[in-house]
């Protein structure tokens, strides 16, 4: 009896622990520092109960000149900084047809934050900045698509900034400055109705 | 005994036998030139075995020189303001005050004069006279004292129609040019020139030489010539002419070069003194995007941005260099890594009046062609930096006193005061590549490229083309495609330094 009293008592201290250190990493993530862990963000899989809205990506057009808006079902979270995730991970799963990608494929969410002055925060894994085409036209394509989906879906953030694996970046492949945060562009962007 | 008889013969016949002298030299083609502050005067030598000499009783009179034949120690000593030289009779050197000189041969008898190199006077001489001694065997002169005389070369550019010529003098001297039948002819400015020329002829120029006076340069033209202009730019302590002869009018109206050349220059012919007025766009900072390990956009069969951009590079440097004088930087010459706070800083520390940042670009779309000019796009920081760019500025004290005002800017938004200037350099850029070569569907774009942002000049990047698109992967390496994005450059290069000058600042 004894020995099972120094068993439960164990596994309680370690349960405490464990929901103390998952409470100071939620903390953590939402705050304004980014996080210390490499380890990127799996978004669960969706099921049929879990309320949704309706989030606009952005992708290059078929023509590949511009970026189009492309609405895509997203999980509902709370507060600008877990809808953010939804929706950056949504936005890096790529685009439907015909509409291309211009951000490399593998690319995953580091960390997604918002600091006290509204600027939204997005860490990518390295690919953006190794496995890019190059050229300012893609580079721009690639920056945006990321700027807008953040703006236009959470409308108290104005700037974005893209961090590569959790550090400020020059840029992605030597054109668009990275060093502070953007605000949109919308002459990059095309109406998908008239987009080929 | 009867040998020793022989012996002393012999040698008695070779003390009688005549003693080389003058006459076995021969007189060179073009008599050596004394040019000093008294005029010209021809100075005699003579070539043997190839060195061409002059005789030492010559130096003595005309440099006021002593000369004295030392036997003891192996050669002449030459004294001038109590200094001396020694020069060898056996060895092909001279000693000044301690200091051995080479000489193309040793000082040698003929008859009884001494003779030694002409090379002795700047190379032995020179150092202890009191005025400075300079030889130019290729203009066959002599030149004693402080005169200005400036190498003149010239050559060919392109044959065309047009046919470009450069003309450049070196130090710098006022020019002006006359005309005359078939002929342009350059008056320089000088004591005398040095001329190396003439230049064989190319497409409707026969021939770049010396003309009738010693100081100007005759430019022949060919019976099929044009209208001729020249533009004289003063670079770098350097005179530069470019002279551009167009074809024959399809008419055939005004085509005698005569006339023609006369309508080029205005009338009345003389005096369009063309030195003096320096363009204010003197210095351009070309920057040939990516290099080294950063290849830039890679096409489907393996060309690289980073070649194409250092070759456009390399020809718009020579073409601006050549025909505006105006000095060209790159911010790499050849494939390296450059980072892009590096490429800013060899603009700015340069003191340039322009920036061009060269790339191929890149689309997701393979169908997507076209070149495209981008300048800066301000952010909110950046507005705010130029309105205090154009109010802020401190006077800090300096040295005797005075005060000096300086304006303040954060580094990396040194762009932020000159995006007007950019925007008209990007639509100068947009219409002449317009004229010469596909444009995509977005010619002209602002964003907020990392490379202009620190730049502390007007600034733009040229996309040339896509290397995503097959045929301009294509097309980029070909001589076609290079030279049209060039001479657009080159044209937009024209128009907006007329455009900084009417405006009276870059």
């Amino acid at each position: 009896m004894t020995g099972l009293r120094v068993v439960l008592l164990s596994a309680g201290v370690i349960l405490i622990g464990l929901l103390a250190w998952a409470v100071s990493g939620g903390l953590l993530r939402d705050g304004s520092a980014p996080p210390e862990s490499p380890a990127t963000i799996a978004e669960p899989a969706m099921s049929p109960e879990m309320p949704r809205i309706a989030a606009t990506l952005f992708f290059a057009s078929a023509d590949g000149l511009a970026l189009v808006p492309v609405l895509r079902e997203v999980a509902l979270a709370e507060g600008p900084v877990l809808q953010g995730r939804t929706i950056m991970t949504a936005q890096l799963e790529g685009p439907p047809p015909p509409y291309g990608s211009v951000i490399p494929e593998g690319t995953q969410l580091r960390a997604f934050y918002v600091t006290e002055r509204g600027d939204a925060f997005v860490d990518l894994t390295f690919e953006p900045s190794t496995r890019h085409m190059g050229g300012t036209s893609a580079e721009l394509l690639a920056v945006y698509a990321i700027v807008h989906a953040v703006t236009a879906n959470l409308t108290t953030i104005q700037r974005v900034q893209i961090l590569i694996d959790g550090r400020e970046a020059d840029t992605l492949a030597g054109h668009v400055d990275l060093r502070r945060p953007l605000v949109s562009d919308m002459s990059l962007v095309r109406d998908a109705r008239n987009a080929p | 005994m009867r040998g020793s008889a022989t012996f002393s013969l012999a040698a008695l016949l070779l003390l009688l036998a005549p003693t080389p002298h003058a006459q076995e030299g021969t007189a060179p083609a073009t008599p050596l030139t004394l040019l000093s502050s008294d005029g010209r005067r021809p100075v005699p030598t003579i070539v043997v075995n190839g060195d061409e000499l002059i005789a030492l009783d010559d130096v003595a009179v005309r440099f006021r020189v002593t000369v004295r034949e030392d036997t003891l120690a192996g050669g002449i000593t030459l004294t001038y303001n109590g200094q001396t030289v020694v020069v060898s009779n056996d060895q092909p050197m001279a000693s000044v005050s301690g200091r051995i000189v080479a000489l193309p041969s040793p000082a040698r008898r003929l008859g009884n004069r001494w003779f030694v190199p002409v090379e002795l006077l700047p190379r032995a001489l020179g150092p202890i006279y009191d005025a400075r001694i300079d030889l130019r065997l290729a203009s066959r002169l002599l030149v004693v004292g402080d005169l200005l005389v400036p190498r003149v070369t010239g050559r060919i550019d392109s044959a065309g129609p047009p046919t470009l010529a450069t003309i450049e003098i070196a130090p710098a001297a006022p020019v002006f040019v006359t005309t005359e039948a078939g002929r342009l002819v350059l008056h320089i400015d000088a004591d005398a020139i040095d001329l190396l020329l003439p230049t064989t002829g190319g497409g409707l120029i026969e021939r770049i030489g010396g003309g009738d006076t010693p100081t100007t340069v005759a430019v022949i033209l060919g019976g099929e010539a044009g209208v001729a202009r020249t533009v004289a730019t003063e670079v770098d302590d350097l005179t530069r002419v470019t002279v551009d002869v167009a074809g024959p009018s399809p008419t055939g109206v005004g085509t005698a070069p005569s006339a023609a050349v006369t309508e080029a220059l205005g009338a009345p012919p003389s005096p369009p003194l063309l030195t003096g007025a320096r363009a204010r766009l003197e210095t351009m900072v070309i920057d040939p995007g990516h290099g080294g390990d950063d290849t830039g956009v890679l096409s489907l069969d393996g060309t690289e941005e980073k070649t194409i951009t250092l070759a456009v590079a390399q020809r718009l440097r020579a073409m601006i260099e050549t025909r505006l004088g105006i000095r060209v930087i790159l911010t790499r010459g050849d494939d390296r890594n450059v980072s892009l706070d590096e490429r800013a800083a060899v603009a700015n520390n340069s003191k340039a009046d322009l920036f061009l940042s060269l790339h191929m670009n890149a689309s997701p779309a393979a169908s997507v062609a076209g070149a495209a000019v981008l300048s800066l796009r301000l952010d909110r920081e950046g507005e705010d930096a130029r309105r205090d760019a154009a109010s802020e500025a401190v006077a800090l004290p300096v040295l005797g006193g005075a005060l000096r005002t300086i304006d303040l800017i954060q580094w990396d938004l040194a762009q932020a005061r000159h995006v007007d200037g950019s925007a008209v350099l990007a639509e100068m850029l947009e219409a002449q590549l317009r004229a010469r070569v596909a444009m995509s569907r977005q010619p002209r774009q602002r964003a907020p490229l990392r490379v202009l942002a620190g730049v502390d000049m007007p600034a733009v990047l040229v996309e040339m083309g896509y290397l995503t698109n097959p045929e301009q992967a294509q097309l980029a390496i070909s001589e076609t495609f290079q030279t049209s994005v060039t001479q657009a450059i080159y044209d937009a290069v024209v128009a907006f330094r007329a455009y900084i000058e009417a405006q009276g600042t870059p």
